[in-house]
């Protein structure tokens, strides 16, 4: 069958089934099991809508706990076995307690992706909202700021695949007998340097050059959000500073940014969620060779080249660990909203 | 800008500042867009921010040879075009020796070193004069400085899009995306607004529960489903294919799917709903009728985030869709490969890249409301 056409049926299958589950489950509800009719009407009509909501919920909750759920069980629980396979040709599944983790921490790759991650984690999410905060003061009350505005957006549009070909022509390289069709080189010659560089295999910068990528896309992102926070911020108490003196950086330094410091903690705490997950960036443009390599590519690479489940289990339960404190802190904030 | 007077020299500064800014984050998309437009020679032999300017380069041409030469009246002549009518050039100055390829302006008469003349105007037209008849079997030499112009072609898209020889072509990848695309996009869009109605407007114990294990499955990497859920595809018999990656889409989409949906939902005027269960609708009845229309701006945000991210997506494609086959093979994988085999063929990468940018761009600009408003309310606050 074409896939095309398999496209079609799944969704006529996967839409019309879950409108007909829903609508069925209900007239179930209401006329089988439960109708609101006879003697026991209003116990009945009690009843049904105790199980309603979990009829609404169950699809949801069966996708949730395969998708997202189970899998943070089941990756623990690999990450603590070693699989092989075993003559008759069957998998198995042997407990090595800590093995995995011990093998992971005896390699230097790991370390090497633990200590690039540390350093996107300290750089692309401080460059990504300092960028999107002066984006977002500066384009504020401009008359083409929505513009300005749209255009630093949109590269959350761009896929990281193609972000990645966009900067690996920035980044580009041609022996110095040849014109420099990178820019980076161009203007590197131009301004005096002495041969073009290949920016993606200078040690230990090169992460930057990576980094770069990200932050390009991620700045648009804090901008949108800093934007309307900084919209929000009452009048009076920007015109109370002016009237008693302050110049404009004193305006946005110590009345404005206060204000918004909330906003500002969640979108550093977005996009660091952004960055610990970070993969085809490194992917696509060094695939972690010249000391690139982090967390999430090291990972790609124990399970799918290496093939080494147990290992490659360990190091997404590294990610899953550095992500936790965040969650706590989304948990928290979401409930004390609720309240 | 401020209320007191102190406008112009800073709000100079913020125009500038600004305008710096968007040139920054706006170049390098630019430049591939550029470059997508040239041939392989020109990507190779100039940058592409000079492709949008008139180039002078200095060409080595040849006259047409001896033996296309005719007679007027006394005299035998050899007259053409250095340049083919399509690609006009202008030009400066020329010369007929290597080593003083400037010697003449556009409109000289230059003396021909075996006898004769020979007169070259700025558009190419060259007229050679000689009382006797030109010899030799090729054309006289003529190096040129000219002035050419900017010159854009459409053939990587025919190559990329349009050549079914092309096996390294993007039209099949494009159609396998649309495909994995749309249903990852409309499937958890139905699930998540049952769902986020029945957390928003029905009391049932646990709700407050559920709602706290949803933000957190929010952050939940999903570098943790990896293995796992290839492990049960494999067991329950969907493998790799599009069925495995359209059920895992909709898996991942789900958690902002329905966060964002109850935000919305809750914030929905509570008379309505109260109004419409006095008059005896169902719930199911005021899901469908009152609640989806209403939500339609916060469906259509994350309708939005689910297409950019499942179009833009290569680590679930290479997880659960890609085989050994390849047949199925999305857009980002076939770039990342180019990336490998093709790394230095700018047109072909640049091309088969925008390809793959222009859809999501598109709806980025139709419908960027709808995603600013998402990512407001998207963002946990």
């Amino acid at each position: 069958m074409h896939p095309a056409l398999q496209g079609i049926l799944t969704i006529l299958v996967g839409v019309g089934g879950c409108v007909g589950y829903f609508y069925l489950s209900n007239q179930f509800l209401d006329k089988v099991l439960f109708p609101a009719r006879g003697e026991n009407a209003g116990r009945n009509i009690n009843r049904a809508n105790i199980v309603r909501p979990w009829l609404f919920l169950l699809p949801a909750l069966l996708a949730l706990g395969t998708y997202l759920a189970y899998p943070v069980v089941e990756t623990l629980r690999l990450s603590l076995t070693e699989r092989s396979t075993l003559p008759d040709g069957t998998t198995a599944y042997a407990w090595v307690g800590l093995d995995n983790y011990r093998q992971m921490l005896n390699q230097p790759k790991f370390w090497e992706a633990l200590k690039n991650n540390a350093m996107w984690l300290a750089v692309v999410p401080a460059l990504a909202t300092g960028f999107g905060l002066l984006a977002a003061q500066l384009t504020d009350r401009l008359k083409w700021g929505n513009i300005a505005k749209s255009l630093i957006f949109m590269p959350m549009a761009i896929s990281f695949v193609g972000a990645a070909v966009i900067f690996k022509l920035v980044y580009d390289m041609r022996p110095i007998e040849q014109e420099q069709i990178g820019i980076l080189n161009a203007l590197y010659l131009y301004f005096g340097g002495e041969a073009p560089i290949a920016w993606l295999t200078v040690p230990f910068w090169n992460n930057f050059f990576l980094m770069a990528v990200l932050v390009w896309i991620q700045t648009g992102f804090a901008m949108v959000i800093l934007s309307a926070a900084l919209r929000g911020i009452p009048e009076e108490t920007i015109e109370a500073a002016i009237v008693d003196g302050a110049n404009p950086f004193q305006v946005f330094f110590k009345i404005k940014v206060p204000q918004i410091k909330g906003t500002i903690m969640v979108v550093w705490t977005t996009i660091t969620i952004v960055v610990l997950k970070v993969f085809d960036i490194v992917f696509a443009m060094t695939n972690g060779q010249w000391g690139t390599q982090v967390l999430a590519n090291y990972m790609y690479d124990k399970l799918f080249r290496a093939n080494d489940w147990g290992v490659g289990s360990a190091s997404a339960m590294v990610i899953m660990l550095l992500v936790t404190p965040i969650l706590v802190w989304n948990v928290r904030n979401a409930r004390k909203e609720m309240k | 800008m401020d209320i007191a007077g102190q406008k112009s020299s800073l709000s100079w500064a913020v125009h500038i500042s600004v305008l710096a800014l968007v040139a920054l984050w706006l170049f390098p998309t630019v430049g591939l867009l550029v470059s997508s437009f040239r041939t392989a020679d020109q990507i190779s032999t100039s940058g592409w921010w000079k492709a949008m300017f008139p180039s002078q380069q200095n060409l080595t041409l040849r006259a047409d040879a001896p033996e296309l030469q005719v007679q007027e009246g006394g005299l035998y002549v050899i007259e053409g075009r250095l340049f083919p009518p399509e690609k006009p050039a202008e030009i400066s100055v020329w010369g007929i020796s290597s080593r003083a390829i400037n010697s003449y302006t556009a409109g000289d008469t230059a003396p021909l070193k075996k006898g004769g003349t020979i007169t070259v105007q700025a558009d190419g037209r060259y007229r050679m004069e000689n009382t006797e008849p030109f010899s030799g079997r090729r054309g006289q030499r003529i190096f040129v400085t000219a002035t050419t112009p900017p010159e854009f072609t459409l053939r990587n898209y025919q190559n990329v899009l349009f050549d079914p020889e092309n096996a390294e072509g993007m039209a099949k990848a494009f159609i396998n995306t649309l495909t994995v695309t749309i249903p990852a996009t409309i499937i958890p869009i139905v699930i998540a607004a049952f769902a986020a109605y029945a957390l928003a407007w029905m009391e049932f114990p646990g709700r407050a529960l559920l709602i706290a294990v949803i933000v957190g499955l929010l952050v939940v990497p999903l570098q943790l489903a990896l293995i796992p859920l290839l492990k049960l595809h494999n067991e329950i018999g969907i493998g790799k294919g599009y069925l495995g990656a359209w059920l895992a889409h909709t898996g991942f989409g789900l958690p902002l799917a329905i966060y964002l949906l109850r935000n919305y939902m809750v914030g929905l005027p509570r008379d309505i709903i109260e109004n419409a269960r006095v008059d005896g609708a169902t719930e199911f009845q005021i899901f469908t009728k009152i609640i989806l229309p209403l939500s339609f701006p916060a469906l259509a945000s994350f309708a939005i985030f689910q297409f950019l991210w499942t179009w833009n997506d290569l680590l679930v494609a290479l997880v659960f869709l890609i085989d050994s086959t390849g047949d199925t093979t999305v857009m980002t994988k076939q770039i990342v490969e180019l990336l490998g085999t093709r790394g230095g063929n700018w047109e072909i990468l640049a091309t088969s890249a925008f390809v793959s940018i222009a859809v999501p761009l598109m709806v980025f600009f139709a419908m960027q409301k709808y995603l600013v408003r998402g990512l407001l309310a998207g963002s946990v606050k």
